[in-house]
């Protein structure tokens, strides 16, 4: 084979840009700057002058590692806008597939990306060469997690089957046996993980966050509840824009999320599991009272114990939910478009993912508005690290930088989202 | 002989030049290239490794970013050359093609043979549309491809 040979430094997806500015005064933490260019902003103007119909698959687009989120999330909105029921079981195949996403989601985040970072590896690919087992079975974890996806949405990579009002085909109940037993074996490694992530070094670091979630009257949210707080928030979904605002803030082109009340808040795993606690399965719970956690997490190096949990929870979920599931009449439910604004929450692996919609009659689109967990987890970033920087401050530049990043990480910040690349600039004076 | 050779043009397309991926992979598809499977992606590591572990022949196509002059196309072969490491410490969540390409490679799972043409864009902000160079280089890439496809097929 005739081939040439060139060392190229970055073969990149660039979705996105992202830097981390810390300025040093002495031991002091003078300014610290997390800057992201978000794509959000652009879709929202694509959308404008599009049908209704278009959105899922559109906004799908945002991310390539949780395009279910931003799927249900417009299809829950635009179902509120046209005032459209669902049948139950296809309410039933959204959940499923959502506990697909988070197990594919949870599975790259927890050991690909944040795992590493605690076992002092600059990446998987070094965390592979000594415990190649380990990552074997994270591979197969996530290959779950794409079934699922894969069977209710068509394909892994960007689903093409959800429509709004349910789905184009929804599986006979024997198509979804086979999933059963794959779930069965990710029960087990999901259990295992648990346990594996409860053994990672924690740094001492609780904050008294204000964590926002979804909160459902019986289930672990993924799709429906009312968003409350442990600092008193419980509202409707549709007085989201009363209650938040995001800001322009000068040295970033992405807007910062606030609560209007109070400021900063947290979205996410920790948010969730703290507000949410009972709601697990009994072998969720369980898993984590054995794992050393209370039923509130404020450690958020912790969140990568809670995603693990998040991950049990969903092949539970998943289990539960194939087993009660009688294939629905229908695929999808009629929609009358309207004038009208729809409003939705669902709970993206990392957070929160809002959409508003403002359509005319014919249910074209004329405004939109999306706010994606990572921007909202914004000004949280910035405090966790104004904080956790004085603990690490003596440590060489490298590995300063380093306890950085695994700060930011435990946030799973997403490069389509939000952030691609991060780059680190630390200045002492 | 490889069975069957897999192809995968990986990019957003609402990225512009990053899209360059998508659209190799779409002029591939045009041709129906005999004994080719054309697949788009975008770009997630793990996703990659899982359509590519079943087949022995495989070629990637994505945008690079690595300072040379945009259009430039970079053809790696992932058997001799490993990915360079400094792209892994700039990602906090991307497990893109780099990382993909070097698990695999330590845990033996990387196909037999495996191409990766790189090229080189200018412009990755939101927005359709390539750069007139990246353009170019992308019907290049698309002839280079079939020859390389073409020429696995007959070896």
């Amino acid at each position: 084979m005739n081939s040439k040979t060139i060392k190229v430094d970055m073969l990149a997806r660039v979705e996105g840009e992202g830097a981390l500015y810390v300025r040093l005064k002495g031991d002091q933490v003078a300014d610290v700057k997390f800057k992201i260019f978000e794509p959000p902003r652009f879709f929202e103007a694509l959308l404008r002058g599009r049908s209704f119909a278009d959105a899922p698959d559109i906004t799908a687009r945002i991310c390539g590692i949780c395009p279910v989120a931003y799927q249900m999330s417009a299809v829950h909105a635009m179902e509120d806008a046209f005032g459209v029921q669902i049948d139950p079981q296809i309410r039933a195949l959204r959940r499923l597939l959502y506990c697909g996403e988070w197990i594919e989601s949870h599975t790259l985040h927890v050991f690909m990306l944040h795992a590493p970072d605690f076992l002092g590896y600059a990446d998987v690919v070094q965390m592979a060469k000594d415990h190649p087992v380990v990552v074997k079975r994270a591979l197969e974890l996530k290959k779950v997690g794409n079934a699922v996806i894969t069977l209710l949405g068509g394909r892994a990579i960007h689903p093409v089957n959800v429509r709004v009002g349910g789905f184009y085909k929804v599986p006979s109940k024997r198509e979804l046996a086979p999933l059963a037993e794959q779930l069965k074996w990710a029960r087990d490694a999901a259990l295992e993980t648990v346990r594996w992530t409860a053994g990672l070094p924690f740094p001492d670091f609780e904050q008294d966050y204000e964590f926002v979630a979804l909160q459902h009257p019986k289930e672990y949210p993924f799709n429906e509840g009312r968003l409350v707080s442990n600092k008193g928030l419980n509202i409707a979904v549709r007085e989201y824009d009363e209650t938040f605002v995001e800001e322009h803030i000068p040295y970033t082109n992405a807007l910062h999320s606030r609560l209007k009340a109070r400021g900063a808040y947290f979205v996410g795993p920790l948010a969730r599991y703290s507000l949410n606690f009972d709601r697990l399965s009994p072998l969720a719970q369980e898993a984590a009272r054995a794992a050393g956690l209370g039923t509130i997490c404020q450690n958020p190096f912790e969140s990568i114990i809670v995603r693990s949990i998040e991950i049990l929870y969903a092949c539970d979920e998943a289990l539960h939910l194939i087993d009660a599931y009688e294939m629905p009449e229908r695929p999808a439910a009629e929609i009358p478009p309207c004038a009208a604004t729809g409003y939705a929450c669902t709970e993206a692996p990392r957070g929160m993912l809002y959409h508003r919609y403002q359509l005319d009659e014919t249910g074209q689109i004329l405004d939109a508005k999306i706010v994606p967990p990572t921007s909202q987890n914004q000004k949280i970033i910035e405090d966790d690290l104004r904080r956790f920087i004085p603990q690490v401050l003596q440590l060489p530049e490298e590995q300063l930088t380093w306890r950085c990043e695994q700060t930011i990480r435990n946030y799973d910040p997403c490069i389509s989202c939000a952030t691609h690349f991060l780059k680190l600039h630390i200045t002492r004076e | 002989m490889p069975q069957l050779i897999l192809i995968i043009g990986i990019g957003n397309e609402y990225r512009s030049d990053d899209a360059v991926g998508l659209v190799v992979a779409r002029a591939l598809q045009a041709r129906k290239l005999s004994g080719a499977s054309i697949l788009e992606a975008t770009g997630e590591g793990i996703a990659l490794m899982e359509v590519w572990k079943s087949s022995d022949a495989v070629i990637l196509v994505d945008a690079v970013a690595s300072g040379a002059p945009a259009g430039t196309i970079h053809q790696l072969d992932v058997q001799t050359s490993p990915i360079s490491p400094d792209f892994f410490a700039l990602s906090t969540h991307a497990f893109g093609v780099a990382q993909a390409i070097e698990l695999a490679r330590v845990l033996g799972d990387l196909p037999p043979r495996l191409v990766v043409y790189g090229i080189e864009a200018r412009r990755f902000v939101a927005g359709t549309g390539l750069s007139p160079e990246v353009e170019r280089a992308a019907h290049a890439t698309v002839e280079r491809v079939a020859r390389l496809a073409q020429s696995w097929l007959q070896s």
